[in-house]
């Protein structure tokens, strides 16, 4: 078989089979529409309230981005003071390690409530607060297991601190970072829909599941974790796409 | 005449958790201008921190360091080092890594005539049609003629070599010493050559210097009489192994696996 068309075969393949799989289980069982839906039921749902899977979708979506974003750049600034300097790395280590550990749907009420009715900065504040963890790590050890000689080699020639992030470790720490990343991107996620759900009269795909628990609209809430599960995959692919083009020097082909 | 590199009386300790670690004591070095200066010693006597401070990037506890009759108090644009690890950049082709140190020193080359003479390094050290390859796609020999490149492309004064063939096969390292050779006739430097193997100090430098155990002091200094080009051949001369005796048995003492009395022959 020719190669790419393998490569798109062979996925969808796999997700024909469980959908396959899952209606079979349903019908067997035959379990009611208030137990449990089936792929049959979708669409329908679907058709129902397009209009709403787009509005919510695209309110999880920006809030989802934008948290990530700021996670990127908190979380990058932070990895960066603490690859630079070994007394800032022991002071602020404990309390992030400390802070990433407490779990975030005990944040969740505590922010709803800070922050009544403030739905935009709340679903962001918390896509950030759970996601940027990972990159400050990953960019402060990239940062300061960089090889003394890769610096010395610029630095015997006069460069400054600057030139030589610039043009050696931030490169280098590229790879790492994209791995993060992909931690992150699913984090925010996470964050965004822990928020949706828990905030009352909330937006986004969240509050729609959220509004068909309340009706047991079983249909509802299954087409609600499909249309999560497709925007977690576009936003993961997009992450892996720009790895492609920023880090892609770091690939090894396989064999 | 002149000693383009001059090292008086250089004394170092590092600051360590356990106290001051004592690593040169006392140290003197003198390389005349286009001289070429092995430096040999017993593992982790002090052989890196030396080139740390003639590289300008660290200053000695006390005593001096001179370059080009210049007391060197940082790094400066005429010095090209090599290490052990050649330390390419991943993300760049081999030309673009070669062409790095004239990204940060001031050059009067025009990109086309940088680009040139990277091109003409390369051809030099036997890696012409490597240009455009990733540094992931070439040998550990290779890599090393690469980092030989980058260490000369804006013409260095002083090029600082700190056991820049020791990760590599014996055949490879062969290869490179001869590579050395070519380059040295056609890119004139000075050099100062840190390594653990004799055979290459002997073949590659014309003095050869023994430090002492750690804290390192200047124990020996061997001259390497040159009669015109050196082959692999004339490493296994009587005169050759003479030389690889004394030096052998300089390193025993540096050690402390020999009685010091005749230490200074
Ligand atoms: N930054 C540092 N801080 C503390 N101690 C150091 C530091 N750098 C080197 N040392 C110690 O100083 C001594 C000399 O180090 P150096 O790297 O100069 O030795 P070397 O002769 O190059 O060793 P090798 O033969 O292994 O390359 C070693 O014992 C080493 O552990
Ligand atoms: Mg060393």
């Amino acid at each position: 078989m020719n190669r790419h068309l393998r490569a798109i075969a062979v996925p969808l393949i796999a997700v024909a089979v469980f959908l396959a799989f899952w209606e079979w289980l349903v019908w067997v069982n035959g379990w009611p529409k208030f137990k449990m839906a089936a792929p049959s039921d979708l669409p329908p749902a679907y058709q129902r309230h397009w209009h709403l899977f787009l509005s919510m979708g695209w309110q999880t979506l920006w809030r989802t981005v934008v948290g990530l974003l700021l996670a990127v750049l908190f979380g990058t600034l932070l990895g960066m003071i603490m690859g630079f300097s070994r007394t800032m790395r022991d002071a602020l280590y404990p309390l992030l390690v400390g802070f990433n550990a407490i779990p975030k749907a005990t944040v969740v009420p505590i922010v709803a409530l800070m922050f009544v009715g403030q739905h935009d900065f709340n679903t962001v504040l918390l896509a950030f607060m759970i996601s940027f963890f990972p990159i400050a790590v990953s960019v402060s050890i990239g940062l300061s297991t960089l090889e003394p000689e890769y610096r010395d080699i610029l630095r015997a020639l006069g460069a400054s601190q600057a030139t030589i992030f610039w043009k050696i470790a931030l490169p280098k720490t590229l790879p790492e970072f994209f791995g993060a990343l992909k931690v992150a991107v699913t984090l925010a996620f996470i964050g965004t829909n822990l928020m949706e759900i828990v905030s009352p009269h909330g937006r986004g795909l969240g509050a729609l599941f959220d509004s068909g628990r309340t009706n047991s609209d079983f249909p509802l809430m299954f087409a609600v974790l499909i249309a999560l599960a497709f925007l977690g995959i576009v936003l993961y692919y997009v992450v892996v796409a720009l790895e492609k083009i920023f880090a892609g020097w770091a690939e090894r082909s396989p064999g | 005449m002149q000693n383009l590199i001059e090292i008086k009386g250089v004394r170092h300790a590092y600051q360590t958790d356990s106290g001051p670690l004592p690593v040169l004591d006392g140290l003197e070095l003198a390389v005349p201008e286009g001289g070429f200066v092995a430096v040999v010693g017993p593992s982790g006597c002090g052989k890196s921190t030396l080139t740390r401070l003639i590289a300008g990037l660290m200053k000695p506890d006390s005593g001096e360091v001179w370059l080009h009759g210049e007391r060197v108090k940082g790094p400066r644009a005429t010095v090209g080092m090599a290490f052990q690890n050649p330390v390419l950049l991943e993300w760049r082709s081999i030309l673009k890594n070669i062409l790095l140190p004239l990204e940060i020193v001031p050059t009067k080359l025009s990109k086309k005539q940088a680009e040139e003479r990277a091109r003409f390094l390369l051809s030099l050290v036997g890696l012409e049609g490597f240009e455009d390859k990733r540094p992931s796609e070439l040998s550990g020999g290779m890599r090393q003629r690469a980092s030989l490149c980058r260490a000369l492309i804006h013409q260095p004064e002083v090029l600082i070599l700190d056991e820049p063939f020791g990760a590599l096969d014996a055949f490879t390292r062969e290869d490179l010493w001869q590579t050395m050779h070519r380059v040295k006739e056609r890119e004139p430097f000075t050099g100062v050559l840190i390594t653990h193997d004799l055979r290459e100090s002997i073949f590659l430098a014309d003095q050869v210097v023994v430090l002492s155990g750690r804290p390192a002091r200047t124990q020996y200094v061997l001259d390497i009489p040159s009669r015109g080009p050196r082959t692999l051949d004339d490493l296994y001369t009587p005169e050759a192994a003479d030389q690889l005796n004394i030096l052998r048995h300089q390193i025993q003492i540096a050690q402390g696996r020999a009685p010091a009395e005749e230490a200074r022959a």
